[in-house]
Formats: C-alpha cells, structure tokens, sequence
C-alpha cells in the first residue's frame, strides 16, 4: 500500500493531520511509511490534482474524492464529518475507513494473484 | 495593530445592501472585527460560534461585523454573491461586509481567516487573536477567548488574553 500525505504549509493544521494519520495507522497496525509531500506552487497543486491542505492518497486515490471538476488551490481543505461539522482536517473515521478499505483490496488482489 | 490601537475606520458594502463602518455602531459597548470569508474550513467551523456568539451578547451591547477581504479572481467561492447565499445559509446575525480592494485588511494588518480584533467602548483595541482554542469540537473548548474578552470588557474590565495566535487559512492577497 502506498500512502502519500500531500500539504500546504500556509494552513496551520498539516502537522495535527500528520499525526491523526499517524494515530489511525498505529490503531491498524500499518508501518507503511507515509510520503509527505510538500505542495508549493499552483503547478505542483495542478499536477497533484490537489484541492486543499491536507490531502491524504492512498495507492493514489484521494481518502475523500472531491466532486469532478474541483479546481486546484493552495489553500486549505474543507472535510464535512459525519456530525455535519466542517472541519479542515479529515475525521479518524474517514481516514480508518480508507485505510481499512484499501487493505481489504490489497489482501483480495493478493488472494487472486495466490 | 497592537492593543491599545484605535479602530481604523473602514466603510465596506455587507450582503444586505447597506454599507457599513464603525460609527454605524457607536452605541455598542464592544465591537468585534472578524476578518472572515467563505471557503476557509477554519471559518466554517467556527462560524456556527460566531452567530451564537452574537445572539448571546447583543443585548449586553456587543456588535460583531465578519469582512471578507479575499481574492475572490483566485478564489470564487469568496466572491459578493456566495457571501449572500452563506449569509442567508448560516442566518448571519451580523454584518458581512466586502473589503475588495483589501484596503481593510492591509490596514488592520490581518493575516488569517478567521481573526479577531475586540474593541471596546472607546474604540481601543483590547482582544486580538483566535476565537477559541478548539477549530475542529465545540465541547473541547477550554479557553473561549473571545467570550472571556467580552465578558470581561462588558464587566469594565481589562481582558487577562489579549492576544493569541489567530488560527485560520492565510488571507488571499491579489
């Protein structure tokens, strides 16, 4: 499993969503490293399909796929939680749900590969 | 600014036709400048407190008036007409105002969304910095920064926090 962590250093939370990554992965058991990914410019944000700070990919997809059309920004990112609060970091639920998600996918592809 | 500053005056459109500055205001004990915008996941969840906020101290004679003073040709979500909707969305119980050519912002030297700049009845500054000190749970807070200004102020008293770091998204400058 590949698990990119991509920020802005502009919005303040990026260094609490490290760690709520961190947390939720510890809870799983996962030690796959995590790549941070520094996004400085409005070129990289385009070429990361990034749409705000912090964004979490897991084997390359987004934890909380943005509609299609979303623009690019450095800015920071806006997470509606199940308890309808907005906030700018995504909810260890969220991030559980991910990672449990493209575990179960890992373990069916090695399945049919075995 | 720095605390004791007098208010800078300012006269920007709101979303509900009127313009607005601070005189608009004179007979309000306190009043509170909350630089603000739309699509800032920081102002989103703390604009619920800052409606309430207004409702609990109205009548004890606090104003509180939100200027967005973004790039709305970088950022649309921020422009007049979506401030409108969040408006009516939210039930902003205060003025949100439009500081367009960000003459406001540059002045007050603000930096982030939200953040706070409490006046008192002398129009000196007297609480500047964060609304709170809990963006993502309401029932976390454990120190209600702003609230603790007001009441103090309200009290005719001195803030004991006049300053925190405000917590927020950068202010978009063209």
């Amino acid at each position: 499993m590949k698990i990119q962590f991509l920020y802005y250093e502009d919005c303040p939370s990026h260094e609490a969503g490290q760690q709520r990554l961190q947390q939720v992965m510890a809870e799983l058991g996962l030690q796959t490293p995590v790549e941070v990914i520094k996004v400085e410019t409005e070129a990289e944000a385009a070429q990361w399909g990034f749409i705000g700070s912090p964004t979490i990919l897991i084997d390359g997809v987004d934890i909380d796929p943005p509609p299609p059309g979303t623009p690019s920004a450095l800015t920071c990112r806006a997470y509606l939680w199940q308890n309808g609060r907005f906030s700018p970091l995504p909810s260890p639920a969220l991030i559980r749900r991910a990672l449990t998600g493209a575990l179960a996918n890992t373990q069916s592809t090695t399945e049919v590969k075995s | 600014m720095n605390i004791g500053d007098p208010i800078i005056p300012f006269s920007l459109p709101g979303v509900d036709g009127n313009t607005y500055s601070p005189d608009d205001f004179s007979a309000k004990q306190v009043l509170v400048i909350i630089f603000s915008c739309n699509h800032c996941p920081y102002v989103r969840a703390w604009e619920d407190r800052m409606v309430q906020i207004q409702a609990d101290t109205g009548n004890r004679g606090v104003q509180l008036i939100a200027i967005n003073a973004n790039d709305v040709s970088k950022y649309p979500a921020d422009n007049f007409q979506n401030m409108q909707k969040r408006a009516q969305e939210k039930q902003f119980n205060f003025p949100y105002v439009f500081d367009e050519n960000q003459e406001t912002a540059t002045v007050y030297a603000a930096q982030r969304t939200p953040e706070v700049f409490v006046f008192d009845a002398a129009r000196r500054l007297q609480y500047h910095g964060a609304i709170d000190d809990s963006y993502e749970d309401p029932d976390a807070v454990q120190h209600p920064y702003l609230r603790q200004a007001l009441d103090a102020l309200l009290d005719g008293q001195t803030p004991d926090v006049a300053t925190t770091p405000p917590v927020g998204c950068t202010i978009k400058w063209k």
